[in-house]
């Protein structure tokens, strides 16, 4: 199964390649991996995509946790959250030609971020479905697209949402549990 | 003991406490400006180290140069691998962190079996490597490796210091994080320039934040409480004890589970002494080479309840035949390891002794009569027939060996084996009553483990009895480590169980490969010579009547000595479970075996 991690970890030389370790060395592919600065000082967030069984999700994160310079793991697994992907594409287009893919950029609720004479630049946003589509309508025309630059995924819970390191820090149990549940009316009416 | 610290914490302090350790030392001079090299032996000195094991070269040198103004003595090893194994030696002995020092490049990557060693049993050192000047960092200059990147998947973690200013904080991080939570080892590499800059040094300010425990940890009343029913409804229930059960000092509390709820303890291979062998609800030791009954015990019980072990498969055998009818308990201070091998139907995660703690009010008094006799029943025949048992034929196994050395120690020798049969034959044979006796490489199975791990030990326990039991095979891969002993002066008693083959490896090409011994027959130096040769005493012994007067000559010897035992060069290690095998389908020793000592023999 898919498994989506999202960790804090501290912004410091090394720690990508310890992170990346672990999988590699589970041989696990990261399908996706997306690193920046987060809310908190001196952390960076990422997003961590990857396929694999369901108990590996349990050891993974414990794993993760292990490691000196990850401060906090969340396994979204299932829970209500919000994942966008970023994505640059850029396509040949003439004067003639830029007509049709203004309307496809329309269509998609996507934009135009550059333009010249023989290409233009749409930046995307929204869920991976939405980019692959905008990206195999323009693929129907051969030679179209230049280049594609992806974001891979972000994931954030949507909700109120208490982290484990809270909870690890004192927290009362019971309180961090109830808010982890974000019950369902809580949930932030999804925009699509 | 030479040792001092907070290793004593760990066994004796206080439960609550965190077991950070070393938090204060009384040399906390007013900040001061050191070089690098200075404040790297002041933080060592100040976590309370007093022994390091290393080898130098040019890119530690500024800090040997600087190492005459501390009180710490630095044993010269002959070979990186040895210095690591002797800060493993020297951690498993004492229960405190072990320490190792080298250069770069081609001293760092010697390192590397050693480090991985004590990773793989989870055992605190710290190793200091120098590298090269930061300038020049990355570029191939001479004798440059990426000792972080190469040590990344081997340490628990690693530490690159490039500025005078880091280093006081990154050792003393180390340090709490070698020992902390499931300990092991970290490797921090100090580049040339940061040894010779100066910086404020101030042992205080250094202090690292608290150590933060494991997020997941987790002890709920409801997984104690359904634990303790477990415990009160079980018909046949034994205890798997392990390495934890020493890494969290929990010796009295396991005792006290067992002796209270009346249930059998099977050891691992780590956890051999943390239970006393010669106590009347001990087992032995379970696994691929443990004894019958205790693999049988576990295959028949119905509660499984794992203290600070793993379930490693040398340890479970074929994990879908493993323990089916067990309900399983799990107590463990490493959250990954929760479900790795084993699905358990408890898990209570956290460190041991306080999950004890917290369990032991909750269990009663049970009678275990019935299961124990069915366990005791089935020694039976077994048991008499030991080898160690049967009259003295002229032969000379290496089971005689270990029983022998066992009797005239009063089992309270500190025992270091190396790898093969005769690390298994100590295990079945030597009996440890006592946790910290045994010091073997278990996880790693490290050949040429022996004679630099029992160095360690030595250092850390000056006042103990301290036996090397090595294979001809291991032996000669450290063997130049017994210059290291006569250059310390050093008292430690060496037996050679030498069959002529690298035995273990020559056992499963006897089961498995058709009996095609390539590459494991073995030609030795004359271990004796060897051995005089550095100045130490020694002789063979071909028979088992000779074993007791030899093994009492190197005993009253003033210093090291070394025994070459002439042993039975076929002999195999039984019971056997072959790899990927069931617990239950286990290779017995042959009731006609070829080796087997008969009256007419001589
Ligand atoms: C460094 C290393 N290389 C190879 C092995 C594989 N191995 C395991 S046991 C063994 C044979 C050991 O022979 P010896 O030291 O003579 O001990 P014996 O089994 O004969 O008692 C070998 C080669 C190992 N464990 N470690
Ligand atoms: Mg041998």
């Amino acid at each position: 199964m898919l498994h989506t991690f999202v960790a804090y970890v501290e912004d410091k030389p090394g720690v990508l390649t310890r992170v990346a370790s672990l999988f590699r060395r589970l041989n696990i592919n990261i399908i996706s991996l997306t690193v920046g600065r987060s809310e908190r000082e001196g952390l960076s967030r990422m997003t961590i995509v990857c396929e694999a069984s369901a108990e590996a999700g349990h050891r993974i994160r414990a794993s993760l946790f292990k490691l000196e310079n990850v401060v906090d793991v969340d396994d979204i697994a299932q829970a209500p959250s919000v994942t966008r992907e970023l994505a640059l594409i850029k396509v040949a287009a003439t004067p003639q030609t830029r007509g049709r893919i203004f309307d496809l950029v329309e269509v998609f609720r996507a934009r135009i971020v550059d333009l010249t004479s023989e290409s233009l630049m749409i930046e995307m946003t929204g869920v991976e479905s939405k980019i692959e589509g905008l990206i195999e309508v323009l693929r129907e025309d051969e030679g179209r697209i230049l280049e594609i630059c992806r974001s891979g995924k972000m994931t954030m819970r949507r909700g109120h949402h208490v982290s484990s390191v809270e909870r690890a820090m004192g927290v009362s149990s019971g309180e961090a549990e109830a808010a982890e549940e974000v019950p369902e009316d809580d949930v932030t009416t999804p925009i699509e | 003991m030479a040792h001092k610290g907070n290793a004593k914490t760990k066994e004796n302090g206080d439960a609550a406490a965190p077991k950070a350790g070393a938090e204060s030392r009384e040399h906390q001079a007013p900040p001061a400006r050191l070089t690098g090299a200075e404040i790297l032996w002041a933080t060592l000195a100040g976590e309370g180290v007093t022994d390091v094991f290393g080898y130098p070269g040019g890119a530690i040198l500024p800090a040997y140069d600087a190492l005459r103004k501390f009180p710490i003595r630095h044993v010269l090893v002959r070979h990186e691998q040895g210095a690591a194994h002797m800060a493993d030696g020297y951690a498993r002995a004492s229960g405190d962190v072990g320490v190792a020092i080298a250069t770069s490049g081609p001293g760092a990557t010697n390192l590397v079996t050693g480090i991985a060693t004590a990773m793989l049993d989870s055992i605190p050192i710290v190793c200091i490597t120098g590298n090269v000047s930061s300038k020049v960092l990355g570029t191939d200059a001479f004798q440059e490796v990426d000792i972080t990147g190469i040590t990344l998947p081997v340490t628990k973690h690693n530490f690159l210091v490039n500025k005078t200013e880091d280093l006081a904080h990154a050792l003393r991080h180390a340090f709490q994080i070698a020992r902390s939570g499931r300990p092991g080892p970290v490797l921090v590499d100090i580049t040339k320039d940061a040894q010779q800059a100066t910086a404020e040094f101030d042992f205080e300010a250094a202090k690292p934040k608290p150590y933060r425990p494991h997020p997941m940890l987790r002890v709920e009343e409801s997984g104690l409480a359904a634990a303790a029913d477990l415990i009160r409804d079980a018909k046949r229930p034994v205890i798997l004890a392990g390495h934890g059960v020493m890494e969290s000092g929990a010796m009295e509390q396991v005792r006290t589970l067992a002796e209270r709820a009346q249930i059998p303890v099977g050891l691992t291979l780590l956890g051999i002494g943390g239970f006393p062998a010669s106590h009347p609800l001990c087992l032995g030791m379970m696994g691929m080479h443990g004894e019958a009954w205790v693999n049988h015990a576990i295959q028949e019980a119905d509660l499984l309840i794992a203290c600070g072990m793993r379930f490693d498969d040398r340890v479970t055998g074929r994990l879908t035949e493993y323990a089916q009818k067990a309900n399983k308990i799990h107590i463990e201070v490493d959250p990954a390891e929760i479900n790795k091998n084993v699905k358990v139907d408890v898990a209570l995660v956290g460190d041991l002794r306080e999950v004890l703690e917290m369990l032991l009010p909750r269990i009663a008094g049970r009678d275990g009569a019935a299961w124990i006799k069915t366990i005791e029943a089935s020694k039976g025949a077994v048991a008499v027939s030991d080898i160690k048992n049967l009259p003295d034929s002229g032969h000379l196994y290496a089971a005689h060996v270990m029983h022998d050395l066992w009797r005239m120690t009063g089992g309270d020798a500190i025992i270091v084996t190396d790898v093969g049969q005769h690390q298994m034959w100590e295990a079945q044979y030597y009996h440890h009553d006592h946790p910290r006796t045994l010091i073997t490489s278990g996880g790693l199975g490290t050949m040429g483990y022996a004679l630099p791990a029992a160095i360690g030990a030595k250092f850390a326990c000056p006042e103990r009895e301290v036996w090397v039991i090595a294979g001809d095979g291991g032996f000669q891969m450290t063997a130049a480590e017994l210059a290291t002993i006569v250059q310390e002066k050093l008292k430690i008693n060496i037996a050679v169980i030498n069959n002529g083959y690298l035995g273990m490896v020559r056992q499963w090409q006897e089961f498995f490969y058709e009996r095609n011994y390539e590459a494991t027959p073995l030609v030795s130096p004359d271990f004796v010579k060897l051995a005089d040769a550095h100045g130490i005493p020694g002789r063979a012994v071909r028979e088992r009547s000779e074993v007791e007067a030899a093994v009492k000559a190197a005993r009253s010897a003033p210093g090291a000595y070394l025994l070459n035992f002439l042993v039975e060069k076929e002999d195999s290690v039984y019971p056997m479970i072959p790899a990927g095998s069931a617990l239950h389908e286990m290779i017995r020793r042959p009731d006609r075996d070829p080796l087997e000592e008969r009256a007419d023999d001589k």
